[in-house]
């Protein structure tokens, strides 16, 4: 068996490859290319070297979408992480009605982002409605319409990662503690968190990454409204690309510093959190 | 276990057989050809033509276009239509194929930068040359770019039956007596405040309908609506005649009619179905739905909205009470300003594809507006107020408001307020400039600070 899987992995691998190199290695390479260029499309583009890069640094509204972007991402990776871990909690003491639970803790992650952008706007504009204000009146409301929204995507899926982690820790550990005496904020503390680690590690990575990168339920959602101040960093990529003659590549040079940071970040996240994780 | 990795093996071939034939027929079906019968008799050298369609209202009938004229010539005829607002996204993604668009279109001088590289001088068409008035077309130093195929007309739009029941009324606070009466602001704001006052013996909930402030429906204020004082601006520039060209040439504006916008705008909002505050929330089908449905009187929108009126489920309004008013400001000696007419609709050329496909695209677009077919499908499926010589009068659309059009461009005396807009630095000047409307609607802006905004973002937007 393990022979023959020797011999057809290049086979096996072939269309996966194929499908990654042409849907996601050209596409990044010419992307960083486009970057230093100025085009129309992308077949002609002519060489303007750092330009894009000065424009896009000098862009009042890129710094702008960095700082709310920045904000969202850390008020929610907080709040869906918090409250992913606490209903994986409730959901693993085998109370009745569990399962029913989890399924519908994880249905909103099945509807696409700009369904769920619409219908939201559509429940919070409902309720602004009878105070006289809608969504866009101020970007406070747009901030915390993009925090509930994602929490609702993401908690679910959060959940079931981190139930499956907690469903994982023997039951062993758990019952020498008791027996040593530890209470249950203890247990929690020093055996149950460290040994889900891993799942924090993945959870952390899931939701900081998408929030930072969101772009449909910010789109859906406010589009940036009231006058760009609750347009995300990948909506200002988007806008940028296509609202001005002969700013493509000044979009496409954000887009490369958008990629840098996303890297960055979620390197040094997982670096940090795997650290932390210990075998049981 | 000879037979099973040859089992294995064509799993595996069915597997990439069967991802190869998705994918072909995905594209296939993406691209809605009219591959019909493509029979040997027509050997059309061109191959296909491949025409980009902006306007999705209408793509049913292009179909049909194409298939009447594969018929006909035996040249195909290749229709993709962009959805609503993504047809700069589209044509960038599409002209960068091997098989790129032969016939595109763009927007007036402004998109015609963006695409300079791509389009074909078509100064010596037929195509050109029956144009009824060739300045209206896009030209460069000589040549000409982009060819015209439809004029459009905007203004305020107005239900008669609602407004004669106003005249009627006996208590009227105003003296005039009818809409032809209403020949500027002062006059316009006096029936508007007086109808406010009186909506319940009017049955409607508003005279304007809601002034749409979401995002992506802002196009009738800070484009059509800008058009106004930014025409009385550039007119006053005397060193060109022609107001697009003065605009296009001004890295700075002053918006010094700001008052005449701040003017018409206020009487919008503060006249219409729904709260300031809340126009945020408003899109333009909402408010051709509350004009169709009766609850308003008037919606500022162009002749294409009639298609939208008439849609709408339930409609009160009937065909012979929709007319049309100039968008009055207040600016001296408006009784003479008509409706806003012209285009943003100008066919290119692809100049990347071979000369056969060029020709064979030119040939197309001759056919469709000078024979006799192609003209009867231009003026009754399309609805196009088509601007060439090879049109008769009675080739016009028959809807109410292109009759409205063409009426107002017929009348003496009045003068038609140019497209001025074609010359706005970017469509990014233009969300800038509405969504700082939608906050001065909202009471979070000054006017002060929404005129501030209209200039600076006017000469950023010039400066890139």
């Amino acid at each position: 068996m393990q022979k023959s899987i020797k011999r057809y992995f290049a086979l096996f691998a072939l269309p996966t490859v194929l499908a990654f190199t042409v849907m996601f290695i050209i596409p990044f390479v010419l992307g960083v290319y486009l970057s230093f260029t100025e085009f129309t499309t992308v077949t002609d583009a002519k060489w303007v070297g750092l330009s894009n890069y000065l424009k896009a640094f000098s862009n009042k509204e890129f710094l702008n979408a960095l700082w709310f972007t920045v904000k969202f991402t850390v008020v929610s990776v907080l709040t869906i992480n918090v409250f992913a871990f606490l209903l994986a909690m409730l959901l693993t003491r085998g109370k009745k009605g569990t399962n029913l639970f989890r399924t519908i803790f994880f249905m909103p992650n099945l509807i696409g982002g700009i369904v769920l952008g619409y219908i939201w706007q559509l429940i919070i504009n409902g309720i602004l409605i009878k105070f006289d204000v809608t969504l866009t009146s101020s970007a406070n409301y747009g901030f915390w319409g993009l925090v509930v929204l994602m929490n609702w995507q993401l908690i679910g899926y959060m959940m079931i990662i981190y139930i499956a982690g907690i469903q994982n820790v023997s039951k062993d550990v758990i019952e020498a503690a008791m027996i040593d005496g530890s209470t249950r904020f203890g247990i929690l503390r020093n055996v149950t968190i460290p040994l889900v680690m891993p799942s924090i590690t993945i959870c952390l990575f899931l939701s900081l990454s998408n929030s930072f990168k969101l772009f449909d339920q910010n789109l859906a959602l406010t589009a940036g409204a009231p006058s760009k101040q609750t347009s995300m960093l990948a909506l200002d990529i988007y806008n940028t690309f296509y609202g001005s003659v002969g700013w493509e590549g000044v979009g496409q040079a954000k887009a490369v510093v958008f990629f840098v940071l996303v890297a960055l970040i979620a390197l040094i996240q997982l670096v940090a959190t795997r650290s932390k994780e210990v075998e049981s | 276990m000879k037979v099973r990795k040859l089992w294995s093996l064509m799993l595996a071939l069915t597997l990439v057989a069967g991802l190869a034939v998705g994918c072909g027929n995905k594209n296939e079906g993406s691209d809605t050809t009219n591959s019909g019968a493509n029979s040997g008799t027509a050997p059309a050298k061109a191959g296909e033509i491949y025409f980009l369609n902006f306007k999705p209202e209408i793509a049913p009938v292009y179909e049909k276009i194409a298939k009447d004229y594969e018929a006909e010539t035996g040249v195909k005829v290749k229709v993709v239509t962009a959805a609503a607002g993504t047809y700069e996204t589209t044509l960038k993604a599409e002209i960068a194929k091997s098989d790129a668009p032969t016939i595109f279109q763009i927007n007036g001088p402004v998109g015609y930068q963006n695409w300079k590289d791509y389009s074909l001088d078509l100064k010596d068409t037929k195509l050109y040359s029956y144009l009824s008035d060739q300045s209206l077309a896009v030209t460069n130093e000589g040549g000409v770019y982009g060819i015209p195929y439809v004029v459009e007309g905007y203004g305020i739009i107005y239900n008669d039956a609602i407004m004669k029941k106003y005249f009627e009324l006996s208590d009227k606070a105003v003296s005039v007596s009818s809409m032809a009466d209403v020949k500027n602001f002062d006059t316009l704001k006096a029936v508007v405040e007086d109808m406010t006052a009186k909506k319940d013996q009017l049955g409607i909930k508003g005279v304007f309908s809601s002034t749409s402030l979401a995002a992506g429906e802002q196009w009738r204020w800070q484009t059509h609506l800008a058009n106004m004082p930014l025409y009385y601006e550039f007119k006053d520039n005397t060193e060109y005649d022609n107001t697009i060209l003065a605009g296009l040439a001004s890295n700075e504006v002053e918006f010094k009619y700001n008052p005449n916008f701040k003017n018409i705008f206020d009487l919008y909002i503060n006249n219409s179905v729904t709260k300031g505050s809340l126009l945020g929330s408003k899109s333009v089908t909402d408010s051709m739905a509350e004009f169709a449905l009766g609850q308003s009187a008037m919606v500022q929108n162009g002749n294409w909205g009639w298609s939208q009126i008439n849609e709408v489920d339930g409609n009160v309004v009937k065909a012979e009470d929709i007319k049309f008013l100039p968008i009055y400001t207040g600016v001296a000696g408006e009784e003479n300003q008509g409706l806003a007419i012209g285009t943003e609709n100008y066919f290119s050329i692809n100049s990347k594809v071979s000369p056969e496909k060029q020709q064979a695209s030119i040939a197309f677009l001759e056919w469709l507006f000078s024979s006799d077919k192609g003209k009867a499908y231009v003026t009754n499926d399309l609805g196009f107020i088509a601007p060439f010589n090879t049109f008769n009068d009675n080739e016009k659309p028959a809807d109410p408001l292109a009759k409205e059009v063409s009426n107002w461009m017929a009348k003496d005396g009045i003068v038609s307020v140019p497209w001025t807009f074609a010359a706005f630095p970017s469509e990014e000047f233009k969300n800038v400039f509405g969504d700082a409307l939608l906050q001065y609607a909202q009471g979070n802006k000054t006017w002060d600070e929404v005129v501030t905004i209209f200039k600076d973002s006017w000469k950023a937007e010039k400066a890139k």
